[in-house]
């Protein structure tokens, strides 16, 4: 037995002999939050499935607490998982409190809870009307309450901020940084990229069924060696005359001042920046989870594209 | 707390009520028995006496098309509604066994179904008791009322077997029909055919083996063999006299129970979400 909570070895799954994931290895720890990023296809919701032991893997291995999810030795920590699907649109014509409390019978979770839950999730003014009647934020947050129920150990949210206003984004991520502290696994799946950064610890590049990256924010940076992006305020023509600084301008053209630099050159060109005594202001930018997303799932494009002509 | 199995039921069960389904039905029955019990009498020229034997066997040749349709439409989207909307798959991460999903469906409709046949048929019963004066109306009643359940439970069953076989609401819908219109109708007129087109076709044991093949049939079969054979007309009064026990019929009809429950289940375990 071991610690860790998801394992994932050399997993592949196929459709009719089409392939939705092909080879992933993954571990991920207990009170780890891991981000899965990829198209619509790229085999993350076939990932989800694979770790709540819904479908087999084609090949390869699957271990969730230590057992096979299918396994009947499984059964019992399913009451530590909570999932959350991409499109669900539960039961309509029941309340939000049945629907809750119907989800809680079957998870042995006790009836205090359902309550508990649909306050957390700012639903309580709501707790006796129909689902029918309920936005698509606020099934949403139905849906979050649902896998949050229980105890949970590992949970799988699928899009879990897709229809969820801002405030109600940030208080989704302070119960996942809470649920965290109380030492779940958390893995999350986003087309929403921004916001999402400080949450991780890890994230995973999926694109066409294979695993592009996997690694802490600063793992992916420095393995992808995008450029910082800096600007500068109040400098006028200065930096497009400075043979120092003029190489790393973005657009040599108009005199926006945006340079882009590699990380180990990032502190020589901020003090040939602040050399200049009329500049007022500057903006450090580490690449954004999208730009390393965008550059992963490019650089997959042209190696492909490669294999298609070798 | 509660088992996962009951749970279920008991979501269905309040589902049903909800819906109206259970007070529906119930009120179909038992409209439907009182009307045919007393214009029943009034056809056959004899104002305010009826026969109890006629009764049921209009009420029996009248609820063989009603209740296959009803439990068809009660449950055919049962398991494909539920993949359709996507708690389907959400159910299946819970802690609770295919079986037990498809059990507990089947206790909570099973139950309106039941309760409605009970409530709807005994009321009638009961009035009628108390209007007239004829003898074992509560054992014809009892007798009719528990083929009726099993009729309808069995067609719970099969409607399972459709919903969970397609991945389509609207494909569940039209095979539930043609199952319906198949069992309901094609397959008496078919037998017909055969005993009329072919002499000596088929032996009486024969037909009533045949017959066995179709839980509708069973039902007819099981009621009318209990009443006086006068009022029994067309292939049945052939089969009726064949001296088949009824215990045989009545575990065919378990077995139309069972058996689509356990193909259902088969299904189920090999259905790709």
């Amino acid at each position: 037995m071991s610690d860790l909570v998801v394992q994932l070895t050399n997993t592949s799954k196929a459709y009719n002999k089409v392939d939705v994931l092909n080879d992933i290895n993954l571990n991920l720890n207990s009170s780890e939050v891991l981000g899965l990023f990829g198209h619509n296809g790229a085999g993350k919701t076939t990932m989800m499935k694979l770790i709540l032991g819904i479908i087999k893997p084609t090949s390869g291995e699957v271990n969730v607490f230590g057992h096979n999810p299918i396994s009947k030795n499984a059964w019992l920590n399913r009451k530590q998982i909570g999932y959350l699907p991409e499109n669900v649109s539960f039961y309509d014509h029941l309340t939000g409190l049945e629907v809750l409390t119907y989800f809680s019978r079957l998870k042995s979770a006790p009836k205090s809870q359902v309550f508990e839950l649909l306050e957390q999730v700012g639903l309580s003014h709501a707790l006796k009307r129909q689902v029918k009647t309920y936005s698509k934020g606020m099934r949403q947050r139905l849906g979050l309450a649902q896998a949050f129920l229980g105890q949970p150990k590992l949970l799988l949210l699928d899009e879990p901020t897709v229809g969820l206003d801002p405030i109600a984004t940030k208080e989704f991520y302070t119960s996942v940084d809470n649920l965290k502290t109380s030492g779940a696994s958390i893995i999350l799946c986003s087309h929403v990229l921004p916001g999402v950064e400080q949450h991780i610890d890890r994230a995973m590049i999926l694109s066409g069924g294979k695993m592009k990256a996997l690694g802490s924010l600063e793992q992916l940076r420095a393995q992808a060696a995008l450029p910082i992006t800096i600007h500068a305020h109040g400098l006028n023509g200065s930096v497009y005359n400075d043979p120092a600084l003029n190489i790393y301008l973005v657009n040599q053209s108009n005199n926006q001042n945006k340079l882009e630099v590699e990380e180990q050159q990032k502190l020589t060109v901020l003090r040939q920046l602040l050399s200049y005594d009329h500049i007022t202001n500057v903006h450090v930018e580490s690449p954004s989870l999208e730009k390393l997303y965008q550059h992963y799932l490019s650089d997959s494009q042209i190696t492909s594209s490669k294999g298609e002509y070798s | 707390m509660i088992p996962p199995i009951f749970a279920v039921a008991l979501k269905e069960f309040q589902d049903g009520l909800r819906n109206r389904w259970l007070i529906s039905i119930t009120l179909i029955f038992a409209v439907l028995s009182l009307g045919l019990s007393y214009y029943g009498a009034v056809a056959s020229g004899q104002i305010g006496s009826f026969s109890i034997s006629s009764t049921i066997a209009s009420l029996s040749s009248l609820a063989v098309f009603l209740i296959p349709l009803i439990a068809l439409l009660l449950s055919y989207d049962s398991f494909v509604g539920e993949q359709e909307s996507g708690t389907l798959l959400l159910l299946l991460t819970y802690p609770l066994s295919h079986q037990q999903l498809l059990v507990g469906k089947f206790l909570g409709q099973g139950a309106i179904i039941t309760l409605a046949t009970c409530l709807g048929f005994g009321s009638a019963a009961v009035l009628l008791a108390i209007t007239s004066d004829v003898e074992n109306i509560f054992s014809a009643f009892g007798l009719f009322i528990l083929t009726a359940t099993l009729l309808g439970l069995s067609f719970t069953a099969i409607a399972y077997v459709i919903s969970l076989a397609v991945n389509e609401k609207s494909k569940a819908a039209g095979i539930a029909l043609i199952i319906w219109f198949f069992f309901v109708l094609v397959f008496d007129l078919a037998l017909l055919g055969t005993l009329v087109g072919i002499e000596d076709g088929l032996s009486q044991n024969q037909l009533v083996q045949i017959m066995m093949l179709n839980p509708a049939d069973l039902f007819r079969l099981i009621n009318l063999s209990a009443l006086d054979t006068n009022d029994v007309n067309g292939v049945l009064s052939v089969a009726v006299n064949s001296g088949t026990s009824t215990t045989q019929l009545f575990i065919s009809m378990a077995a139309w129970i069972l058996a689509p429950l356990f193909i259902a289940s088969i299904i189920f375990k090999k259905k790709t979400l």
